[in-house]
């Protein structure tokens, strides 16, 4: 029986890079999608259905189970803690996540403000911290916050820290390391577990091969 | 805070209308029946526990139990699972019936849904503890009833996987020779964080051989084959005997002809923190968690002063019935239309109908506005109208 598995993934550039991989991995799928609004797309070849979402949402649909597996960054695991297998580090979109600030903000404040896209990262870090502060969720361009008063700093995921620097901001804390993971729901890896550890093993091959040519 | 609609409810509470209700009656007798005909017995449990006794002593999250208080100021729960429930039972009502019990429940239990909609906050399990039974056998009739029902209900390419929490800590133990670390490893694997696990055994100064040991656990799923591949990770004492119990347990499986769906898998962890030895869940096609799940818990009756080893299972009503798919409402039911002149007619009509096994509504017609779009709801009508006499001509 052959089952087409269904792949949660953002849109972009985090899907160009993965259905390389998995071309790279010996999946035979069309040079190019060229349906660029399409949500759902198929590739009966591969025995594969991609559904482009949101970053953030991509968790959530492979918990729900209506997609089995999903690529996601480890920002929006970190985030959303779904209850789904974080099972390979695919080595891509490679960033961190980091608490910046004005370079000579001094928090006088008891608890100073936070904005942040993540703010279930951002408490917890700084509950870690011993420091107690107050965050407010942004959804974009979190870099606003402190040059208009705000928030005293932010957490945000920072990949050349152009942005940031642009915006005469500086990184002052360096929370985690991010990179984009295959995800698996749990029901999904035993019902399927041939196919799933089929792509596993063969993404892992060509993740640990690529890491070192490094 | 503004007064909520007359449609709002609770999050994650749900209504069950007439025809789901009836295919949900109807699949959990058959189940009941099943684990009857094991010679299981049904018993009941409060809606309401104390925090410090159930609240305590069930596995679920704080934060996931429904709280209030009683009259005292004594904190109560909604029971979050039936469980720890049935293990009060057994060691205070009935404390002097002799070990081995063979008990069975269909109960709402509640669980309050922190994030968002979409899961139900309350739902019916239906379930099985054997309590006071430590041996395999326990374990293979607890798994064997299990399958018997997904297999006697035709759950689409259903899979039970078998694994065990005791294994895992003791190969840990063993290799990292503290529990501390071994609590790190552990940690991760409960969030189901592979990733994580992998770079932070990397990370251990470790001889190459354990840390190949440490990663090949991961790769622990699948058929019999894999209690094999287990026994090459050289386990210690404890550990093999586990894998031969684990081993012995398939054999007395495939007695109960009940083998063919199992699934071993070492990195199956529950979310109930009181079990102890084997731990399995059961999946169906298109169902994106488990169905049902069960595991062998000797720790939780010490809990209510009456020691034993004992094992169970739940099974999760609407993913069972959900997996069973849409399955049209046959229920069949007819409606006697009559005017007042012919009410004893009609009530002798649907005596008979009822004594048959009918369903039969008995409406009169003047309570009827429209009788076309009310008369379409039946399977059949029969008109008993006017005052003429004799057959009716529906």
């Amino acid at each position: 029986m052959s089952t087409v598995l269904t792949m949660a993934m953002p849109k972009g550039r985090i899907f160009e890079e993965a259905v390389d991989l998995l071309r790279q991995a010996g999946y035979p799928l069309p040079p190019e999608f060229d349906e660029s609004r399409k949500l759902i797309i198929d590739a009966p070849e591969a025995g594969l259905r991609f559904i482009l979402a949101k970053p953030m949402d991509v968790p959530t649909y492979v918990e729900h189970g209506v997609a089995d597996i999903g690529i996601a960054g480890k920002d929006v695991m970190l985030e959303e803690e779904r209850d789904v297998y974080e099972v390979l580090d695919l080595k891509i979109s490679e960033c961190y996540l980091a608490v910046a600030g004005l370079p000579n903000g001094h928090d006088q404040r008891v608890a100073p403000k936070i904005a942040s896209k993540y703010p279930n990262v951002a408490s917890h870090y700084f509950r870690e911290q011993g420091q107690q502060v107050e965050v407010i969720k942004l959804n974009g361009s979190i870099e606003l916050a402190p040059l208009i008063g705000l928030a005293d700093r932010i957490v945000d995921i920072v990949s050349t820290g152009r942005t940031l620097k642009e915006n005469g901001l500086v990184e002052l804390e360096k929370i985690a390391d991010i990179t984009s993971r295959l995800i698996v729901n749990p029901a999904s890896y035993r019902l399927h577990a041939a196919r799933i550890n089929d792509l596993v093993e063969r993404l892992r091959t060509l993740v640990e091969s690529k890491e070192d040519v490094r | 805070m503004s007064k909520p609609f007359v449609f709002e409810k609770p999050a994650g509470m749900r209504d069950t209308l007439p025809a789901f209700y009836q295919n949900n009656e109807d699949i959990k007798n058959r189940i009941k029946q099943e684990m009857e005909s094991w010679g299981y017995q049904f018993i009941q449990t409060p809606t309401l526990e104390y925090y410090d006794t159930v609240g305590e002593a069930s596995a679920i999250l704080d934060q996931q139990l429904f709280k209030l208080l009683d009259m005292e100021g004594k904190t109560l729960v909604l029971r979050p699972d039936m469980t720890a429930p049935i293990a009060r039972v057994v060691s205070s009502s009935m404390k002097h019936v002799a070990y081995p019990l063979r008990l069975a429940y269909s109960s709402p239990v509640f669980r309050a849904q922190q994030r968002e909609g979409g899961r139900p906050a309350e739902f019916e399990q239906v379930g099985i503890e054997l309590i006071g039974e430590g041996t395999a056998s326990a374990e293979a009739e607890a798994l064997a009833l299990m399958s018997e029902v997904f297999k006697k209900s035709e759950i689409a390419s259903f899979t039970v996987a078998v694994g065990h929490i005791g294994f895992v800590q003791e190969l840990l133990s063993d290799i990292l020779g503290n529990d501390d670390r071994a609590g790190d490893l552990l940690r991760y694997l409960n969030e189901k964080n592979y990733v994580g696990y992998t770079s932070h055994v990397k990370m251990l100064p470790l001889s190459s051989i354990d840390t190949q040991r440490l990663l090949k656990l991961l790769d622990l799923r699948g058929g019999i084959e894999v209690l094999d591949e287990a026994f090459s990770l050289n386990p210690n004492r404890v550990g093999q005997q586990t894998l031969q119990e684990l081993k012995d347990l398939y054999h007395l499986l495939e007695d109960y002809d009940a083998a063919q769906n199992i699934v071993f898998d070492f990195t199956l962890f529950s979310h109930m923190s009181y079990y102890t030895g084997i731990v399995f869940e059961g999946y169906g096609a298109g169902i994106g968690a488990p169905i049902a799940s069960g595991g062998r818990y000797d720790d939780l009756l010490s809990r209510f002063d009456r020691k034993a080893p004992a094992i169970g299972f739940a099974i999760r009503m609407d993913y069972f019935v959900e997996a069973l798919g849409k399955k049209k409402d046959d229920t069949k039911r007819q409606c006697i239309l009559y005017t007042n002149e012919r009410r004893k007619e009609a009530l002798k009509l649907a005596r008979n109908k009822r004594g048959e096994g009918k369903r039969v509504v008995m409406q009169n017609l003047s309570g009827v506005k429209n009788i076309d779009e009310f008369s379409k709801r039946f399977d059949d009508v029969h008109y008993l109208i006017g005052t003429q006499q004799g057959e009716d001509f529906s």
